[in-house]
């Protein structure tokens, strides 16, 4: 498929031109069967400053799209050009570096380090940066997404609301370019999900990120400006 | 900022989070009691070699058959050192009193003798006796009991040596160097140094020994000892302490080396520990290694980061096991030093650079392998996760780990033959308990329907994780044989010893029988409630050629060869093997009296002479010459304080020379008293009371024995080490099954019932394996290294399977109870 439903869902603060290409992606692995085709011939793109969700059934491909577009694996065939660097021609260490320039993940299991803080969870990205005001900076964006009086707990401590903040402020931290979701309500209720929804577009607005989502909830990919339907590894229509 | 500082908060974090406790617990025990070992045992070696210096007087002597060191130079250079001196002069004349002469050992001591040990005097011959901590006073004479009793003097009496006249000051009880051999058969009469200068005996050409002692702290005496070794004149020998006796020496030389194998031991046990401690680490760390790399980390710094927590984490363990090993061995040392003579010297810090090497060591052979794989984990992770770092290529974590352990084996004990067999063994052990192992969790699996639901989980658990399974025998199944191995090898070494020397081990030689004597002698003692003492015959021979070589034309090197072939030498005959000898090559002739001349040699005499079976060897006995042909080659247990000779004729060759017979009894501190009876009966009979010198060697094998208990304690707290680490990761491994178990409804006994069967299995093949791979190493170590007659075990095989179900499995159940205590919702929760 040519590129899909491409970029129809440019907000007006969106930075010109695709900030994000994929182009004929395909994953394949091996399996007890033998070879599992998981992406099948992939292609679209995301201008800047925009939100996408990736919706589909379990088994679709959600995941996978996700791990090639952030550089976290390579795909069997085709490119994935991420801010400008084609995502192929990197080694690991290459596409981890456009990772920490470039990007900010929230996970479904929020994936908090349990021996930090929520202050030393958000300076985590800044101090792997060698940014030397961290802990200022993680402080502020605490407070911003209203966890000011939870610097020193640690995960435990930590409602799964409060925890998925935590994992919102280290996203942002860095002011990445692109931001991507892994299911990052799923594992919450409804009304918390809600407001870390409206954080999450929220700070997508004011920061002008472009915003790449997996989800299965209706309501949170109808939010977004532009959604990818995956089923079978291969885009469908909406 | 900084990869180190950012690893050291990283440490700090993980540090307060308790993530860090169970491998630091490892690594500072594992210090601990390598420390406590080397501390220990460095003390106790000096302390024994001061022990041993006893039987020298001294730490070092120099001695000569004409004046020593005129012009004090050797004297002098040790006092600059800052090193005691004292000087001895020896040698045999008579001894009269009331118009009766006997032959005596005649010393001449200085003031400072004895350097080493201290002189005990009684009041009358046979009499109890006390320590003086001097030398005779001059125109005083310390005089043997035996020469007393003989010739029936008392203290306060006067002697005539020489053209001196002296006083009996005392009776001489005991000499600390006064040797075990048979160099001073006669009576011993100790005086000041220059009054027996002044007895006029000693005369250009006299046959006498002078000597010099030195003693003083053992850095300053050793390398005072290289200097004298490439100083001194070649007419000159130099003693080193250690060299005393031989009695000594053997058991010393056993202990050490067992002291050796405890601490390798210890070492791998505490190297399976870390092995253990540091996978998981990396498993628990493979999610915080997937997000650092999702936030944008290299692989390099992944790497420097979990390194540089690690290093941090086995330096706190290197300060802390340091300081804690010091403190045991004070408390140690406390508890050893009332059995002791003497304080013990104090510890070196050898034993912590030591342990800070070995740390590293391990850290770098047991913990890369898992830090490099950690640096792996596919960052797609945080994801899916399923997905785990790839596995090392080329056996590199072997390699590794193998590579730590010969370089910690040479560093601790640099001993290769000893390294080569320890390394050699566990490697080809690991691979076996692999092999063994796989096979034994595929036969464990057929098993698994054949009982209730905790068993067929259980073994279920031990089939799917495969190779795992077999990973955790071959660490298992290592740590248990090494300690069933040091529980093997400390029993035979105690009870050799013990056998060696039981409470009623001969503490009286009687030399100088004549062949008229001998039934009257015999029944002397039976009358005396003595057992009937076994005589053997006695001649003194010089050897005079060997194939046709004269002695002077042979090629010898070190002194004791040149003893054996220019001294006189004391042979005997047996018709038997005597008890305590082997045979090492050759065949032992039959009971029949031959007239065919054939010898048996002791192996140090064939070893110094190159002396094998089908050799000639001629001997001038009293003047006729005899050749015999040499039939073979014994291993002689000189520690076994019954009369043993280096050389030994088939019956029947040297009957007609038979000058006197020799014989060793054990009399008890009250039978004591008949030796002056016996000594006036047979006045021509020479007594040797070993008694002190037994106690003496009794006390240092009570200190080599409590060394060796100590030092097996504390491989034994090695292998609780391990165990608790296994307790650990295991926990982790099984939260998740537990709890999802749980929530299925399987109640807590089914679930801890399952753990047990997996543990309980895995523990008993190891078990097995480790009893069929100790009983080997028992066989080649007690044969080759220790010198000891090996015997199976069949309590080994019993108590391998057995400790290692009821230790491992014991350990599994802690595990699984913890994990069964935690609600299953939290840990599910916690994903």
């Amino acid at each position: 498929m040519p590129l899909s439903q491409a970029s129809t869902g440019v907000g007006p603060d969106s930075l010109p031109g695709p900030v994000l290409q994929a182009t004929a992606l395909c994953k394949e692995v091996s399996s007890p069967e033998g070879r599992l085709t998981i992406l099948d011939d992939v292609s679209f793109a995301v201008d800047g400053g925009a939100s996408v969700a990736i919706v589909g059934p379990s088994g679709a491909g959600k995941s996978t799209l996700l791990s090639l577009l952030a550089g976290l694996d390579v795909p069997t065939s085709g490119t994935v050009r991420l801010c400008g660097v084609d995502l192929s021609t990197e080694d690991e260490d290459g596409r981890a570096s456009v990772r920490a320039r470039h990007v900010g993940f929230v996970f479904q299991s929020f994936h908090l380090l349990p021996s930090l803080t929520a202050i030393e969870q958000v300076m985590l990205p800044l101090e792997l940066a060698g940014d030397g005001a961290a802990r200022a900076r993680a402080a502020a964006v605490l407070g911003e997404v209203g966890l000011a009086a939870r610097l020193r707990h640690y995960p435990r401590q930590l409602s799964g609301g409060e925890q998925q903040r935590v994992a919102i402020a280290r996203a942002f931290v860095t002011r990445p370019q692109v931001l991507f979701a892994d299911e990052p309500t799923g594992n919450l209720d409804t009304a918390t999900g809600a407001l870390v929804a409206d954080l999450l577009f929220g700070l997508n607005a004011a920061a002008g990120t472009t915003l790449v989502l997996v989800t299965h909830q209706a309501e949170l990919a109808a939010r977004c400006g532009q959604r990818l339907n995956l089923a079978g590894g291969r885009l469908v229509g909406p | 900022m900084s990869a180190l500082r950012f690893a050291l908060r990283a440490f700090w974090r993980d540090l307060r989070a308790g993530q860090l406790t169970v491998l630091i617990a490892a690594l500072a025990i594992a210090v601990a009691a390598q420390c406590t070992v080397g501390f220990f045992t460095s003390r106790l070696a000096r302390a024994m070699d001061q022990q041993s210096g006893e039987l020298l007087a001294a730490d070092l002597k120099l001695e000569a058959g004409r004046p020593l060191d005129p012009d004090d130079r050797y004297a002098g250079e040790a006092r600059r050192r800052g090193i005691s001196v004292a000087r001895t002069l020896g040698f045999t004349s008579m001894v009269y009193a009331r118009g009766q002469g006997q032959l005596a050992s005649l010393r001449g001591v200085t003031a400072a003798y004895p350097l080493r040990g201290r002189v005990r005097l009684a009041t009358e011959p046979f009499g109890p006796a006390h320590e003086v901590g001097t030398a005779p006073a001059v125109g005083e004479a310390w005089v043997d009991g035996r020469l007393l009793a003989t010739l029936g003097l008392r203290v306060g009496d006067s002697v005539e040596i020489g053209v001196a006249h002296l006083r009996v000051g005392a009776v001489l009880d005991y000499r600390p160097d006064q040797g075990s051999g048979f160099a001073d058969l006669s009576p011993t009469v100790l005086v000041g140094y220059d009054d027996l200068l002044a007895t006029g005996l000693i005369q250009p050409g006299s046959r006498a020994t002078w000597a010099e002692l030195y003693a003083g702290d053992p850095g300053r005496v050793a390398s005072f000892g290289a200097w004298l070794k490439a100083t001194h004149d070649a007419g000159s020998r130099l003693v080193e302490a250690g060299e005393a006796s031989a009695q000594l020496g053997s058991a010393l030389s056993r202990s050490q080396r067992f002291l050796s194998l405890a601490s390798l031991a210890t070492i791998v046990l505490a190297a399976i520990s870390v092995a253990i401690t540091a996978r998981r680490y990396a498993t628990r760390h493979r999610d915080s290694a997937a997000l650092l790399r999702c936030l944008g980390c290299s692989r390099r710094r992944v790497l420097a980061l979990s390194a540089l927590e690690l290093s941090f984490a086995a330096l706190l363990a290197c300060g802390l096991g340091a300081s804690l090993g010091f403190g045991a061995q004070a408390l140690l040392a406390a508890l050893v030093g009332q059995l002791l003579a003497g304080p013990l010297p104090p510890p070196t810090l050898t034993p912590v650079a030591l342990a800070a090497a070995t740390t590293a060591l391990m850290m770098f052979g047991f913990a890369l392998a898992p830090l490099l794989e950690l640096k792996d984990t596919p960052p797609a992770r945080v994801l899916s996760r399923n997905l785990e770092p790839a596995r090392l290529r080329y056996g590199l974590p072997y390699v590794l780990a193998l590579g730590a352990l010969v370089a910690i084996l040479f560093l601790l004990i640099g001993d290769t033959r000893l390294v080569s067999y320890a390394a050699g063994g566990l490697a080809a052990a690991g691979l076996v308990f692999f092999a063994a192992g796989l096979a034994l969790v595929r036969v464990a699996a057929l098993l698994r329907g054949s009982a209730g639901v905790a068993w067929r989980y259980g073994i279920a658990n031990l089939a799917r994780r495969r190779l795992a399974s077999a990973m955790q025998i071959v660490a298992f199944g290592l740590g248990l044989t090494v300690l069933l191995l040091l529980l093997v090898v400390r029993r035979d070494l105690l009870g050799e010893w013990h056998r060696s020397l039981p409470a009623n081990a001969p503490n009286h030689f009687l030399i100088n029988i004549q062949p008229a004597e001998v039934a009257g002698v015999v029944s002397f003692f039976t009358a005396h409630g003595v057992a009937s003492p076994v005589l053997y015959p006695w001649v003194r021979a010089r050897l005079t050629d060997v194939n046709g070589t004269p002695v002077e034309r042979l090629k010898l090197t070190g002194d004791r060869a040149r003893g054996f072939a220019e001294r006189e030498q004391n042979l005997s005959w047996s018709a038997t093997l005597p008890a305590d000898n082997r045979l090492v090559s050759g065949t032992w002739w039959g009971e029949q009296p031959s007239s065919e001349p054939s010898v048996s040699v002791a192996s140090e005499y064939s070893e110094d002479l190159g002396i094998r079976p089908g050799d000639r060897m001629g001997f001038d006995v009293a003047g006729e010459r005899i050749v015999a042909t040499v039939a073979n080659v014994r291993k002689v247990r000189w520690d076994s304080f019954r009369p043993n000779f280096f050389l030994l004729f088939r019956p029947g060759v040297l009957d007609a020379a038979a000058g006197t017979y020799m014989t060793s009894v054990y009399l008890s501190q009250a039978q004591r008293p008949a030796l002056a009876e016996f000594v006036r009966r047979y006045p021509t009979v020479s007594v040797f009371d070993v008694d002190a010198i037994l106690n003496q060697v009794r006390r240092v094998i009570d200190r080599a024995a409590l060394g060796v208990e100590s030092v097996s304690l504390f491989t034994i707290l090695a292998g609780i080490v391990v165990l608790l680490a296994m307790v650990e990761a295991s926990q982790d491994e099984r939260r998740y099954e537990s709890a999802t178990l749980r929530t299925l409804g399987a109640r807590r006994a089914l679930v801890v019932g399952s753990v047990a069967v997996e543990f309980v299995s895995l523990g008993a093949l190891a078990g097995l394996l480790a009893a069929a791979t100790a009983e080997l190493a028992h066989y080649s170590l007690s044969v080759r290294l220790f010198g000891l007659p090996y015997g199976a075990d069949p309590w080994l095989w019993l108590l391998g399977p057995v400790a290692g179900a009821v230790l491992v499995g014991g350990a599994g159940m802690l595990a699984a109870r913890r994990v069964v205590n935690s609600p299953p919702a939290l840990v599910l929760r916690a994903g």
